[in-house]
């Protein structure tokens, strides 16, 4: 009976696979999702389609990038409110560097990378030193860089839009990397969606696999006590600050080179749907309980969302509604399983 | 901070002290806040594969005294022998390497991680190379599940989520923890504090548990009836000030539980009950049947 294998235990039998799979955290996300799609199939003859998919796999794509970091750093026990702004912070810093200084584009996309870590190690310093709350320390870092996106690009360029980036030498040779697409039967396909992929897979590996995963759910989850083991709460914590402002920067790269150009105002508001997306994919606000795959499941429904009402010539201010539902209604089953999770079987 | 491999289990590479050794031998301890003293005079021993207990109300000292063994206070008088040679922990850290493992009240884990993850975290064993190297889940698991087994405990799944667990068994997976990284002395700071009687009981079997594998242990708790059947030794502690050390043999759980209450006080107090409050008085009367006076 006590053998050291990993056979299942014998008392194990009763409870069945269904009901192990539905306390999985992206379980609910699934489900959801697969909902949303039959929904809008019925509703729209375009959806899909090789090219429908290939429009709300785009949308979802970027969206996706960013809630599975922001999933990670939630699990982690924090927010980010300056995710949304990074990524128009990342590519303005590219698009005046080249356009307006004559930097070399690749030179300029990794100033914008150093940058994003930079400001992603002073959220998480500030929040690890201060002891104060992620969201008012980020909150701080988002209006800044707001500000600073406006005011600096108005300065330098006179304008708030970039433009003349196809002009830039080599913009031809990096160009492909974040903003390729692909004609598959009919369907484009943009390369932002392996990007996505790429992510989710590795966040997932990092999460399930390894040491740095094991110390994000410990630091979420109880933070007092992973430090009395020995896990290194504030390397943990400012890694999982930096990681997500390199989400930003990577989903900046994405746009810019997509429709190479950005505006000013590029990324603001959207912070809050990342946190949506990773909600909706079972992460506890709490900290300490989620998943990577559930958050980019949370950004396909919203991709699936968005799109969805348009193709199905909706009035698309419907889809604020339907987040804000979506929204509760995840929370709701969470917290029911966290309860679950908490309370002896 | 976290070793990539995990030191094997105790019983392998270090080999238990033959029971009765000393592991820890504190000769006249003290500890000094400024003017303030803490603790004074306390001698006692830790044996391998013996239980000491630290009985004591709050305020009489106890957490002082297992900070000092725990590494987390120096102290300030007198000689803390670790294996016969005199020695001060600076740090935490110091006291873990000596062997010295200590679990406190909040036990340290994170209730929605499952088991085998919180029992390795902070000391996860890798495989693999590079940016591949990983955890070796497979090992992990069946390690926490052997490792508890090994202390009695059953557990259907290590995958289902700490807070699952009764306090009890909670308690166990924390004790476990501390002996499969290479303890050879356990403290345990009132482990029982917070337990109903049966859980209590649960918690008393690990300990006798631990005791069998050859390991010391630092019991300490404020209850003697928790404290004597498991108890090789009893330290009293009362206003910062050790009451003696006792073996088993020197000590009956009526003469505990009396010095634990402070049997001379309580007598006064019933006499002077009587005398406050007329002779008939229940409460004096009780008090008075309770003490034996």
């Amino acid at each position: 009976m006590t053998t050291a294998t990993t056979a299942p235990d014998e008392r194990l039998a009763t409870t069945s696979t269904v009901s192990r799979l539905l306390t999985r955290p992206e379980m609910g996300a699934a489900v959801a999702a697969i909902a949303v799609m039959i929904f809008f199939s019925l509703n729209s003859d375009r959806f899909l389609t090789t090219a429908g998919a290939g429009v709300w796999l785009e949308s979802a794509s970027t969206f996706g990038i960013m809630a599975v970091a922001v999933a990670l750093l939630m699990i982690g026990g924090e927010f980010d409110l300056s995710a949304g702004v990074m990524t128009g912070f990342t590519a303005l810093v590219v698009g005046i560097l080249t356009t307006n200084y004559g930097l070399n584009i690749w030179a300029a996309v990794l100033i914008a990378l150093l940058l994003a870590l930079a400001v992603g190690a002073f959220n998480g310093y500030m929040v690890m030193r201060t002891g104060l709350p992620s969201f008012i320390i980020t909150l701080g870092t988002f209006f800044i860089l707001q500000g600073i996106d406006l005011a600096v690009t108005k300065l330098i360029i006179g304008q708030v839009t970039i433009q003349g980036m196809t002009d830039v030498p080599f913009y031809d040779s990096i160009q492909p990397v974040f903003g390729a697409s692909f004609t598959i039967a009919g369907g484009t396909f943009y390369v932002s969606v392996l990007w996505w992929l790429a992510v989710t897979a590795i966040a997932t590996w990092v999460l399930l696999r390894t040491k740095a995963g094991n110390w994000i759910f410990a630091v979420g989850g109880a933070q007092q006590s992973a430090r009395q083991v020995g896990v290194p709460v504030l390397k943990t914590k400012i890694g999982l600050f930096m990681t997500t402002a390199a989400a930003g920067w990577l989903v900046g790269m994405i746009s810019l080179f997509r429709t190479s150009t950005v505006q000013a105002n590029t990324g603001v508001g959207q912070e809050f749907i990342y946190i949506i997306c990773a909600v909706v994919g079972g992460c506890l606000l709490t900290g300490g309980y989620g998943s990577a795959i559930g958050a980019a499941l949370g950004a396909l429904i919203y991709g699936m969302t968005f799109q969805g009402i348009t193709f199905a010539q909706w009035d698309t201010n419907w889809l604020r509604t339907f987040l804000g539902a979506m929204l509760l209604a995840a929370v709701l089953l969470n917290n029911w399983v966290r309860t679950r999770a908490e309370t002896s079987r | 901070m976290s070793n990539d491999t995990p030191k094997h289990q105790s019983t392998d590479t270090a080999a238990p002290a033959a029971p009765g050794t000393p592991i820890i031998e504190v000769v006249d301890i003290g500890k000094r806040y400024g003017s303030i003293i803490a603790l004074s005079d306390v001698t006692t021993s830790v044996k391998a594969g013996e239980v000491t207990c630290v009985l004591g109300d709050n305020g009489a000292g106890k957490s002082t005294f297992i900070k000092i063994l725990a590494g987390a206070h120096e102290h300030t008088d007198g000689e803390l022998r670790v294996d016969g040679k005199a020695t001060t922990f600076s740090g935490p850290r110091e006291a873990l390497e000596a062997g010295i493992a200590t679990v406190y009240q909040d036990l340290a884990v994170v209730p929605l991680m499952p088991v085998w993850r919180n029992f390795f975290l902070g000391s996860e064993p890798s495989k693999g190379f590079g940016p591949f190297k990983h955890m070796d889940v497979d090992f992990m698991k069946r390690t926490t599940k052997s490792e508890l087994a090994a202390m009695g405990i059953d557990l259907r799944d290590v995958d289902q989520p700490i807070g699952t667990l009764s306090g009890g068994e909670r308690q166990c997976v924390a004790i476990a923890r501390a002996v499969y990284f290479g303890a050879r002395v356990l403290i345990l700071d009132e482990p029982t504090a917070a337990l109903g009687v049966k859980q209590s009981g649960v918690v008393l079997k690990y300990i006798a548990k631990a005791r069998e594998r050859g390991l010391g242990v630092v019991f300490i708790t404020h209850n003697p009836h928790h404290a004597y059947p498991v108890g090789d030794r009893f330290m009293l502690l009362r206003r910062g000030k050790s009451m003696g050390d006792f073996p088993k043999s020197e000590m009956t759980l009526d003469d505990l539980t009396s010095m634990m209450a402070g049997g001379a006080e309580l007598e006064s107090l019933a006499h002077e009950l009587e005398r406050t409050m007329g002779t008939d008085s229940a409460v004096a009367q009780q008090l008075k049947d309770e003490v034996g006076a």
